[in-house]
């Protein structure tokens, strides 16, 4: 397999490239969908390809091909290689790679039930009986459930002797009910709002126990048509856990990218308030925030042991007590900014660019836990599970809406309130931040549709999380 | 290159009797040449084959993809989905299959995208980026050439030629951007010395942004927030199957919308880029979503028509099973209305040149959050005053274009990016009565 790649290689030297890698991608995945105990999607796709990248003096240029024949690899290599030639028109400066260990290496998923050897059959039966759960609550309109896996060989090649096979394993789903009111509708979710994915096997659904849950997610649901409207103003905010990852994915996770700290992103999704010069002593938030990229975490989606320009998956400190002190790079970004690479390249199957993407960017835990923090607070809401999410170009100002909230008075959970919101500004928010879970409450929540670049790519990523509290935010912001 | 038509006949052969056959085969070159601070930094392109076959055998219903079309790789595929159709339960609403239905072969394709090269899309791209004039430029420009099929075991078949080029950047001061975007079939037809000299007009006049305090103001669009409320009535609306589930704000039949408003979904009309018929096969055609502020209809794949009672409008797509049929060639009717005149009958409001990050809060009241980029301006006594930093809106999106809501329709159509996909919807200015800015820059 790694002829393929390198067949790539080759050409696009011989066609002048003075770096080229490549990647031989064998993809497969499964996706079901069961609706009110209809299947309204199943499909199983597999794409095969290879996508090759050549530098060019400062230049770049990537051509992925399906075609596997002899000719059309070589093909991909020099139209590459032209491509880059092309890229010359509008040069920029030069474009180093940052050094990384040449390696020839294997790597694959730990993991005890390939995903897609379980029987189409009993996932259907599975998800059938959830949705069946979920409407033995009348309220309930739509009962949703689904899952999804994918099957990932990676062979990659390059020019400075990397031989890398890589087999990834990612697997999830989740559900979520509907209730429909007269002028609004209600939905509530497990295990979070997009479903649950780790790297692992169909364990990982099993682990999360869908049945088990659907009962107690279908009444919430049905008990948002009757709750309160957000109370509206600053308050003390107490976030669950897999909202506060999805707030650590948007207002830092990419903030951190070098390359839209570079500019590279300008255009589409946008740049960062982060400068380079203040590395090391920008404060990003509290004492209590530590963050870290770690592509290591076993079991986490963003995983795996190399990423897609051969740099070894690592452990990168990003914040450090509230001292932003990392960022997420790959070789060329790396080498422009003076940092050592962090291995967070990756693209979206083998016809696309690799580029930065988050691995697992999570909130180390604190020594809080959510009862302590409700106990502890005289006045606040509580938000659970994600709904919609909005954050500027610089991912500063943000506005996140939540599924469900309850009212906190004097350490105690009131009653349940609808359409749930909060607002701020990244810098003041984690500032805020004033209670942390522990390790009990601490999950590896991942994120299966994080886009960027042009021509989208669609990464798969992870935030370890725990419930956090936050002083004083802005809550119940309505249109 | 692979041949389409011939690949998606073999696999409706391959399955034969033993169950009903849908096939889709797309081929086509996607380049993409994009740049940032002022020079070209990815630079892509990818020759693909996407395959795409759904079979109902017994009533029991699968679907596979696939990126090869070779005689081999075509038969996995077929045996593959009948293996993972026998797992199914019988599919009680399954729709069956399009009936044959003449649709002469499209042609929407254009020679200059066709034979596009590396070298002329960074030519275009440096046009760009000299016309600002030593601002930091960052875009894209792009094109893809294609060509689909599709047959059924029914006897449907179906063919189309298309194409698409686009250039999209914004310009930097440092302080400020401004942006521009054009979308064409042809190639030929991007001008990047006038795109760029639009970004960089915008970035310049956006500096010395001031922080407007939240509230309620008039507005004034241009095409691309337009594009991204279209984008949104659309998915969340006149979707048939969110109709079908109650989740959707249509009321048909009703005054819903300003009598301004006219939406309509028109594929094949000027300017269509290259779908002649959908993942289905129904044919495509010209489709009333609202007229004058009444909404007519919600749009429908065979699944969600066969629910509804209705037939199928044409409007499947690749996820519609799951996320409901889409209207992909959405105009928004122009008016007469010049910008400068919309902008002269304000006396106080705001001047929008680009949505960013908008997301619905609620899917029945259409409640929106997003922030304004890449331009925004106060209005002050029927003139531009000055830049306003990028501010925050919380805002219901039928209620804006509600009746009476709606003060002015430019004569501006074109393509916009809706931050949602390029060429998908075509849209003019308009002038708003109101609009729900809930932040600023500061919070």
């Amino acid at each position: 397999m790694f002829d393929h790649a390198r067949a790539a290689v080759e050409a696009a030297l011989a066609a002048g490239a003075t770096y080229a890698d490549a990647r031989y991608v064998e993809a497969r995945d499964e996706q079901i969908e069961v609706l009110n105990g209809s299947v309204e999607q199943l499909d199983r796709g597999e794409a095969a390809g290879v996508g090759v990248r050549a530098l060019v003096g400062s230049s770049w240029g990537f051509f992925g091909t399906h075609d596997l024949s002899s000719a059309a690899l070589k093909s991909a290599g020099s139209r590459a290689t032209e491509i880059a030639k092309a890229s010359a028109v509008v040069p920029g400066k030069p474009s180093p790679l940052a050094d990384v260990p040449v390696v020839e290496a294997e790597y694959e998923t730990p993991y005890t039930e390939a995903p897609l050897e379980v029987s189409i059959s009993d996932k259907v039966d599975l998800l059938m009986a959830v949705t069946a759960a979920m409407q033995e609550v009348k309220e309930i309109r739509l009962a949703r459930a689904s899952l999804g896996a994918w099957d990932t060989h990676k062979w990659f090649v390059s020019s400075q002797g990397h031989r890398i096979h890589q087999h990834i394993v990612e697997t999830g789903g989740g559900f979520d009910a509907t209730a429909l009111g007269e002028s609004e509708t209600h939905r509530r979710s497990y295990p979070q709002s997009f479903g649950q994915f780790e790297t692992g096997g169909f364990e990982v659904v099993r682990r999360w126990d869908f049945l088990g849950n659907a009962p107690r997610i279908a009444d919430e649901a049905a008990a948002l048509l009757t709750a309160a409207d957000c109370p509206e103003g600053e308050m003390t905010l107490i976030l669950e856990a897999s909202q506060l990852a999805l707030q650590i994915h948007e207002s830092v996770g990419h903030a951190i990218e070098l390359d839209r700290i570079l500019g590279w992103e300008a255009a589409f999704a946008g740049t960062s308030h982060l400068e380079l010069a203040k590395l090391g002593t920008h404060r990003y938030g509290s004492e209590l925030m530590n963050i870290t990229a770690d592509a290591t975490l076993r079991g986490a989606l963003g995983t795996f042991g190399f990423d897609d320009e051969g740099t070894p998956a690592q452990r990168v400190p990003i914040v450090d007590r509230g001292r932003w002190v990392g960022v997420l790079s790959g070789r060329d970004s790396a080498a422009i900014a003076g940092l050592p690479p962090g291995g967070m390249v990756r693209a979206d199957g083998y016809a696309r660019l690799p580029m930065v993407r988050m691995t697992n960017v999570g909130l180390l835990p604190g020594d809080s836990s959510l009862e302590e923090m409700i106990a502890d607070t005289e006045r606040g809401v509580f938000m659970s599970t994600n709904r919609s999410w909005s954050i500027d170009d610089k991912r500063l100002n943000f506005q996140f809406g939540c599924e469900l909230g309850w009212e906190i008075r004097k350490g105690k959970l009131g009653r349940m309130v609808k359409n749930p919101t909060y607002t701020g500004i990244t810098p003041k928010f984690w500032a805020q931040l004033d209670r942390l879970g522990g390790q009990d409450e601490w999950v590896h929540w991942g994120t299966p549709n994080c886009g960027k670049g042009q021509p989208m790519q669609v990464a798969h990523t992870g935030h370890s999380a725990s419930p956090g509290r936050f002083a004083e935010v802005r809550v119940g912001v309505k249109g | 290159m692979t041949d389409p038509r011939k690949a998606a006949d073999r696999l409706v052969e391959i399955i034969g009797s033993r169950g009903e056959a849908e096939a889709t085969v797309a081929v086509g070159r996607l380049e993409l040449t994009r740049f940032a601070n002022s020079f070209i930094h990815q630079n892509v392109g990818e020759e693909y084959v996407n395959v795409r076959l759904r079979v109902a055998a017994g009533g029991r219903v699968a679907t596979v993809t696939g990126n090869r079309a070779d005689d081999a790789a075509l038969s996995k595929l077929a045996e593959a989905a009948l293996v993972v159709a026998a797992t199914q339960p019988v599919d009680e609403d399954w729709p069956g299959l399009t009936a044959p239905v003449k649709i002469a072969p499209a042609d929407f394709s254009h020679a200059s995208t066709n034979g596009a090269t590396p070298a002329g899309r960074a030519a275009a791209v440096k046009a760009f980026v000299d016309a600002g004039k030593g601002l930091s430029a960052a875009g894209f420009c792009d094109t893809d050439a294609f060509e689909t099929a599709f047959a059924n075991s029914a006897g449907h078949r179906a063919s189309a030629r298309g194409s698409r080029a686009t250039i999209d950047g914004i310009h930097q001061t440092g302080e400020s951007a401004g942006a521009a975007h054009q979308t064409s079939n042809a190639f030929a037809d991007l001008d990047g010395v006038a795109a760029g000299a639009l970004a960089a007009d915008r970035a310049r006049r956006g500096m010395h942004a001031f922080d407007l305090k939240p509230g309620e103001y008039e507005v004034v669009l241009a095409p691309e927030p337009v594009a991204t409320i279209a984008v949104f009535l659309d998915f969340y609306g006149l979707n048939g199957k969110a109709f079908n589930e109650g989740q959707s704000f249509v009321e048909l039949g009703a005054a819903q919308f300003d009598e301004h408003i006219t939406m309509i979904d028109d594929p094949m009309g000027p300017g269509a880029l290259g779908e002649a018929y959908d993942a289905e096969g129904t044919p495509k055609q010209s489709t009333m979503l609202i007229d004058g502020g009444i909404t007519k209809t919600v749009v429908h794949d065979r699944r969600s028509g066969r629910r509804a009672g209705a037939a199928s409008t044409g409007h499947a797509w690749a996820m519609s099973g799951s996320l409901g049929a889409l209207a992909g060639h959405v105009v928004v009717r122009p008016g007469t209305d010049t910008v400068d005149d919309m902008i002269a009958a304000v006396e106080r409001g705001v001047y929008v040149a680009t949505f960013n990050y908008c997301r619905i809060l609620d899917p029945k009241s259409q409640v929106v959050t997003g922030l304004t980029r890449n331009g925004t301006f106060m209005i002050e006594n029927g003139v531009i005053t000055g830049a306003v930093t990028n501010l925050r809106f919380t805002q219901s999106f039928v209620k804006a274009l509600g009746p009476g809501n709606v003060l002015g329709v430019g004569d501006d159509l074109r393509y916009a990016d809706s931050e949602f996909g390029q060429g998908v919807v075509r849209a003019p200015s308009l002038r708003l009565a109101a609009w729900n800015f809930t932040g600023g820059a500061g919070g």
